[in-house]
């Protein structure tokens, strides 16, 4: 029996091809309505998709990856991630949302609460891809730190050192929204009239985080939500943000161009989780102490829309800028696609991110043509998993808060503070 | 009859969220914190045709002496992503939400309240507020990292920021036509700059104008400072006033100082926020009245709202017995008991001497005491009938231009102001029967204003 896989698709834009909003069936006037994401994360959810992720930054395309561009011909512009997420939650029943929210220059206690939110807004379908801001229009937008003239080669001492500090400081972001989600345990509000007490005040906690970048006291002003920790999952390409996904994370979405490197990749995201002793924390769920769950995120343009799927690639590429990705690129029949992920759950991968080309053609034939195959090939399961966006990735689904499960450990300490 | 013609009253609800004004202990209490409770509000509001839906906004924990107030409604969701996913469930009612200019960054939340106004089609509102304290710092980067008098500047500057951001795309900038290839007109689009004070920021924002252009801006806040504020740049303003006497003064004012700063008449909207009991008599409404009161002052609560103004743990003290006759803790150096709840009284000291003397003049318990000096009178109680004539009297004699309607039962209060008052106040022809356009400032009869082009083209 092939292990089944998690199936998460990407949605960006009007698709992961610069020049997916000319297609016929793009509808790139309508990019800024509500009405364009609902429908593509309907289709997502009719395609048999576990969840959705949501892309973002805080500077325009172009400028964001690390060179600015005066561009008037592709997509420009965007919407915030997490409110498109809340925005859909009520209009879908079943598939987890997961927008990026950026971690280096938004308040980790504002993400505490969006996510949180998302999570009530959506009844237990929230995640959270946190997102490091790398680039100098982040920072503009901002204005609050200094930032160094980056070369972007990667073999720069002086990027390599000041890439390391941010992904410290994501280290601490992640770590003070995962306290802060845990900051209001799960039954804290009593409504005990008996005691005019609404609240039992032994069961929220501040967090009291001091970091090398910042200080949070807490406790969040969110209650606990449905899933008292959403599912958080990072992309990441090399050891350090390796290193970030196995401390901090649930999900690492992975970016393997063949066989043989997607075994490397599985084997250098376990050695990071050894680096960064998560096994050692296992048992403890909730904040990584589970097995991280590793994803491989593909580029698909599949035979769809009356053209194959190289063909609409040709065709994509010689209307702008041809496609290059982080990931890898696969064209074809739903057949060729299948055998690519079946190599890929063969290898050891718990899941698949599909990133399409196009929104609008490619969500629709990965409903119709892939998952169907998938399903054949018992590698997705027959009907889509229900539940939560924890019980989707396997992850526990009950998970106490971790400061009550520091009270009920210190009850036997004599030496535990407590509050009372 | 008068020949004025008749103003039309303004509704808004709220979701007031943290406070003590809500009744937890209420048989038909629910969730304040699950989405369900926030779509029922919203969509009998709508039904109601209410101009919009309303969450205030705390980002701290209250406390007493650094443990959390457990007596009182506490935790709330985000507003935004509420807001959001409201947009969701409702067709016509605007979506405004309270966000903090102290601690939120102007690139930021222009972004995230443009996209709200893109998701609902041109229904979003921003209630600026600048916090009270620095204690609600402690939660953030910087930390409570300005004094109360910079506030406002940051304030000001914020809003004048995020509306800059609003403008930097025009409306013809996205083109988006697939068969010249062109998605932008401009590689320009969404170019920005803003060197002040408080904010170093230059860029491109990333969301294209919105439906409304900019989203309203409703503001609180009522001192000298927060009035010139509101004169200049709000749209609408959540006032603390219901007494006629004191009302009239302050529209009056507020109007004069939004003509001086160049804007037409009638172009700033006074919302005073409002409470009501309805019976089927006036003897029963009067009940009901006197029942929430009694809720809202729970013993916890009598002292914890005397302790704050104290600034001394009143604990000991036997709510039936004397007021004690010791005097507040003025010391600039001494903690405050009470944190995350705003100080109502600025002079504490004058404020016990005013209520110990009231306390021995009428020979008043602490409990009789917080009954005549904490306790908020409803504001319209009595028949439907009766409290939608005096709203509308209000209005007409302009002591404001509608009302925030916030029913201390969550979420089914607002139901019974829909569904016996509405029908009223509509045959009286004071309030709408039918939305008059598709965006929130259609609705409040704003003008959409002028885009101020951020660069020369
Ligand atoms: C009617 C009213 C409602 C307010 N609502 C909030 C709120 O929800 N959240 C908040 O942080 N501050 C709120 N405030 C506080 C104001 O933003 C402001 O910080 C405070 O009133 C001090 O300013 P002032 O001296 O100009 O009155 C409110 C104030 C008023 C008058």
């Amino acid at each position: 029996m092939p292990r089944k896989l998690t199936l998460g698709l990407a949605l960006e834009g009007a698709g992961w091809h610069p020049s997916a909003w000319r297609e016929p069936s793009a509808r790139p006037d309508e990019l800024f309505t509500p009405g364009y994401w609902v429908e593509r994360v309907r289709d997502a959810e009719a395609a048999g998709a576990d969840y959705v992720t949501i892309e973002d930054s805080l500077a325009l395309q172009g400028a964001s990856a690390h060179v600015s561009e005066a561009r008037t011909d592709e997509v420009r512009g965007r919407l915030d991630a997490l409110l498109i997420a809340a925005r859909v939650a009520p209009a879908t029943e079943r598939i987890g949302l997961v927008p990026t929210v950026t971690t280096t220059h938004t308040e980790p206690f504002h993400v505490s609460k969006g996510i949180a939110t998302l999570d009530f807004v959506s009844d237990g379908r929230a995640g959270w891809q946190p997102k490091l801001s790398i680039n100098a229009a982040e920072a503009a937008n901002f204005g609050r730190r200094e930032w160094p003239e980056l070369v972007f080669d990667r073999d720069d001492p002086a990027l390599r050192a000041f890439v390391a500090e941010l992904f410290d400081e994501a280290d601490d972001a992640v770590e003070v929204v995962r306290r802060l989600w845990d900051s209001w345990e799960d039954d804290a509000e009593i409504r005990d009239v008996a005691t005019d007490r609404f609240l039992d005040a032994d069961k929220l906690h501040t967090i009291d985080f001091e970091g090398r970048f910042f200080s949070v006291r807490g406790p969040s002003i969110t209650p606990r939500s449905p899933q008292g920790q959403p599912v958080v999952a990072v992309l990441a390409h090399q050891q350090r943000p390796y290193e970030f996904a196995a401390s901090q994370a649930d999900v690492v979405f992975t970016t393997p161009l063949d066989a043989d490197s997607g075994t490397q990749v599985l084997r250098d995201v376990a050695a990071a989780a050894e680096r960064v002793g998560r096994g050692e924390r296992a048992g403890t769920p909730g904040a990584a102490g589970e097995a991280l769950h590793v994803v491989a995120d593909l580029v698909v343009l599949l035979d769809a829309a009356g053209a194959s799927g190289a063909d609409r690639l040709a065709r994509l590429d010689s209307r702008g800028r041809a496609l290059t990705s982080d990931a890898r690129v696969v064209t074809g029949s739903a057949a060729r696609v299948a055998d690519e992920i079946a190599a890929l759950a063969e290898a050891g991968y718990d899941g698949v991110r599909l990133r399409p080309g196009v929104l609008t053609d490619d969500v629709p034939a990965i409903g119709e043509t892939l998952v169907p195959e998938l399903r054949r090939r018992g590698l997705v399961p027959e009907t889509p998993a229900g539940g939560s966006l924890r019980a989707r990735f396997g992850l526990a689904t009950d998970v106490p808060s971790r400061y009550a499960r520091e009270t009920a450990g210190a009850a036997t300490t004599p030496t535990a503070s407590t509050n009372a | 009859m008068s020949t004025t013609p008749r103003k039309r009253m303004i509704l808004a609800t709220a979701i007031i969220g943290v406070n003590e004004h809500t009744l937890w202990e209420h048989p038909d209490a629910g969730s304040q914190t699950a989405f369900s409770s926030f779509r029922h509000v919203a969509q009998t509001a709508e039904r109601g045709m209410f101009d919009y839906f309303f969450l205030a906004e705390g980002l701290a924990i209250r406390e007493r002496a650094r443990r959390p107030f457990d007596h009182d409604i506490a935790g709330r969701p985000d507003t935004l992503p509420v807001l959001a996913a409201l947009a969701a469930v409702t067709e016509h009612i605007g979506l405004v939400g309270t966000l903090n200019a102290t601690f939120n960054e102007p690139y930021e939340l222009a972004r995230q309240l443009a996209t709200l106004d893109h998701l609902s089609g041109g229904r979003a509102g921003w209630n600026v507020v600048t916090s009270f304290d620095a204690f609600t710092g402690q939660n953030f980067r910087r930390g409570g990292f300005l004094p109360h008098s910079q506030r406002y500047e940051r304030a000001e500057e914020m809003v004048a920021t995020v509306q800059k951001l609003w403008d930097s795309w025009a409306d013809d900038d996205l083109v988006a036509d697939k068969d010249s290839g062109v998605f932008v007109r401009d590689a320009n689009a969404g170019a920005y700059e803003h060197h002040s004070s408080q904010f170093d920021i230059r860029g491109q924002f990333t969301v294209p104008r919105s439906p409304q252009g900019r989203p309203v801006i409703v503001q609180a806040g009522v001192s000298p400072r927060g009035r010139d504020f509101a004169a200049s740049s709000a749209d609408v303003i959540f006032s603390p006033f219901l007494k006629l006497e004191q009302a009239q003064p302050f529209h009056a004012d507020m109007n004069a100082r939004a003509v001086a700063h160049g804007r037409g008449e009638g172009a700033l909207k006074i919302l005073p926020s409002a409470n009501f009991a309805i019976g089927d008599t006036e003897a029963e409404a009067r009940d009901k009245a006197r029942h929430i009161i009694e809720q809202q002052l729970s013993p916890r609560a009598i002292q914890v709202r005397f302790e704050q103004v104290w600034n001394r743990d009143l604990s000991g003290y036997d709510l039936d017995g004397p007021v004690p006759e010791i005097e507040a803790e003025t010391s600039p150096d001494a903690p405050q008991i009470i944190q995350g709840r705003a100080l109502i009284h600025s002079d504490r000291a004058a404020t016990v001497r005013e209520w110990q003397q009231l306390a021995r003049e009428k020979n008043l318990t602490l409990r009789q005491l917080a009954h005549e000096v904490i306790a908020t009178p409803l504001d319209f109680v009595g028949t439907p009938s009766q409290v939608a004539e005096r709203m509308d009297d209000f209005v007409q004699a302009n002591g404001s231009d509608g009302f925030v309607v916030s029913p201390e039962v969550v979420p089914a209060g607002i139901d019974e102001f829909v569904d016996r008052v509405i029908p009223i106040l509509q045959e009286r022809g004071a309030v709408r029967t039918e939305y008059e356009g598709t965006t929130l400032r259609d609705n409040l009869g704003l003008q959409v204003p002028a885009r101020v082009p951020a660069r020369a083209r």
